[in-house]
């Protein structure tokens, strides 16, 4: 800021000082030359992007893959050893959901004709995908990995009652019907 | 040889001139769809994306839906609007698009089938000045229907287009006045054969941008689509149409577009001059046509629309000294040489 406390001495620090950054004066030959090249340049970069090619990902037949941490449709799931469900109907995850979404009712298993390798089971295990936010907060409090969240996205329907999946939907091995993204990706 | 109510340059047998119009209109409205689908496609790519391609091999079939879809839709119209102008409205648009195709010069005499056929509409000797009457017509289907719309938003966009079009055809016009003096005739076959030793877009190029600027403006295209500014006006003077009287102006534009090309083609590069033997003049004509189609494609891609102060400072300030200065330059050198 040479020379501005001569020019604006009631400023006290020059650092104070804001120099607003003008386009140039239009006007003259000058000014009709740099239309003419700054319009050339405009329609170079468009032309540009016709040679670059089109970026598009033609979504239903392509698909973005999702990272592999990717938190989509939940998953329910069984020992594989066993057959077992996993869950025992505790609840865990349905007092960590925020948005209130997942309906557990639990009842005893029967010795002779077991459901789950602990000494409940979830009888009725609902998650509403209407207002589930895909948080992960079931997955985290879930003490025996039984619930997981999938990378499948595309689970739009046309009933609200249809979005709410009941346990045989989210125990059954799901379509797997996303890329997952590679290393190199 | 003379018509009635015309002085023309060539013409054939009634029927010959019937079926010649026949296929001019057919060609060009062949084309005309294939411009729209092209159009959208070209953007697309100008914004590395593919544009239309669902309907049909790439996307090639996308006018044909459009049109079924419009044509499905209700005549609808507004409770305030005056009916007849209303209707009238698109009607003048396209038809004053269409009258040009007349004067479109596709190529020479020709022998066809034993006569001579003149491979255009009509040769008539006021030429390009018939174009100006009826591309000045359109501006009457511009105002009328967005004045009969009943509607502020289209009134302002009417009046928008009216001092547009008003601006812009001044300039137009002297900008063609330069190769005229060259090659001193109004008709356009005419002026396509004086350019036999030269394109007039050698020693007229600063003509050319202003006709080229100047028929942007004419097709209410970007950068100085104001008239139908979207983000302002809604859809400007074609706010209230709907279903296939909204495609009438659409059609309109393109037509207008294609004309506009075809005009500046046959002023400034040459019209159907091109190597070969002479059945290929209309593809050459048609080539030039098409390029500078193109040029309007790309213009738009890349062009933000102008503020309605610049539109007309541009056209008054601007473009009308320059082809003035023009027109005195070239009338000078024409007399001296």
């Amino acid at each position: 800021m040479d020379g501005s406390s001569e020019k604006f001495p009631y400023l006290e620090n020059a650092d104070e000082l804001v120099v607003v950054q003008r386009g140039p004066e239009p006007g003259g030959l000058k000014g009709v030359w740099r239309s003419f090249r700054e319009t050339g340049r405009g329609l170079k970069t468009t032309l540009a992007r016709v040679f670059e090619g089109p970026k598009t990902i033609q979504y239903p037949e392509e698909k973005t893959p999702v990272y592999p941490r990717f938190r989509g449709r939940h998953k329910l799931h069984r020992f594989e050893d066993t057959g077992l469900e996993k869950c025992v109907g505790c609840s865990l995850c349905a007092a960590a959901c925020p948005a209130d979404c997942i309906r557990v009712v639990a009842a005893e298993n029967d010795p002779a004709n077991r459901v789950s390798a602990g000494e409940r089971y979830a009888a009725v295990y609902e998650i509403n995908m209407a207002r589930c936010i895909f948080c992960g907060y079931c997955e985290v409090a879930c003490p025996f990995d039984a619930i997981t969240m999938g990378h499948e996205y595309e689970i739009a329907d046309y009933n609200r009652e249809d979005l709410i999946f009941t346990k045989e939907i989210l125990l059954a091995e799901p379509l797997e019907r996303t890329p997952l993204r590679t290393e190199d990706e | 040889m003379s018509l009635p109510l015309a002085e023309v340059g060539f013409a054939e047998a009634a029927w010959v001139m019937v079926a010649k119009s026949l296929v001019i209109f057919a060609v060009v409205f062949a084309i005309i769809p294939v411009l729209t689908v092209v159009e959208r496609k070209v953007l697309g790519r100008f914004q590395a994306r593919y544009g239309p391609n669902r309907v049909g091999a790439f996307g090639m079939m996308q006018p044909l839906a459009d049109a079924l879809k419009l044509i499905g839709k209700e005549a609808f119209s507004p409770d305030r609007s005056v009916p007849l102008l209303w209707t009238l409205g698109p009607i003048l648009v396209v038809f004053s698009g269409i009258t040009v195709l007349a004067i479109l010069p596709w190529g020479n005499v020709q022998e066809i089938g034993g006569g001579d056929v003149g491979l255009y509409g009509i040769d008539i000797s006021i030429g390009i000045l018939f174009f100006f009457a009826f591309s000045a017509f359109a501006f009457y289907g511009l105002l009328l229907g967005g004045w009969a719309s009943g509607s502020k938003y289209s009134f302002l966009g009417a009046m928008r287009s009216a001092a547009q079009l008003i601006s812009y055809e001044i300039s137009m016009a002297l900008a063609l006045l330069g190769p005229i003096l060259i090659a001193g005739t109004l008709s356009l076959t005419g002026v396509v054969e004086a350019q036999d030793s030269y394109w007039f877009i050698g020693p007229q190029v600063v003509a050319f941008l202003i006709f080229m600027v100047a028929g942007f403006a004419e097709c209410n295209r970007a950068p100085f689509d104001l008239p139908e500014a979207d983000a302002e006006l809604v859809a400007g003077y074609q706010t209230e149409y709907g279903g296939m009287r909204f495609g009438s102006f659409m059609l309109a534009e393109y037509l207008e577009m294609f004309v506009i090309s075809g005009i500046a083609a046959t002023f400034f590069l040459g019209g159907w001059m091109g190597p070969g033997p002479g059945f290929l003049d209309p593809l050459w004509m048609l080539l030039k046509t098409l390029a500078l189609v193109f040029v309007f494609f790309w213009v738009r891609a890349t062009l933000p629309r102008l503020r309605y102060d610049q539109l007309m400072a541009l056209g008054w300030k601007v473009m009308l000294p320059v082809a003035t200065v023009n027109v005195i330059v070239t009338a000078t050198l024409v007399t001296v040489l």
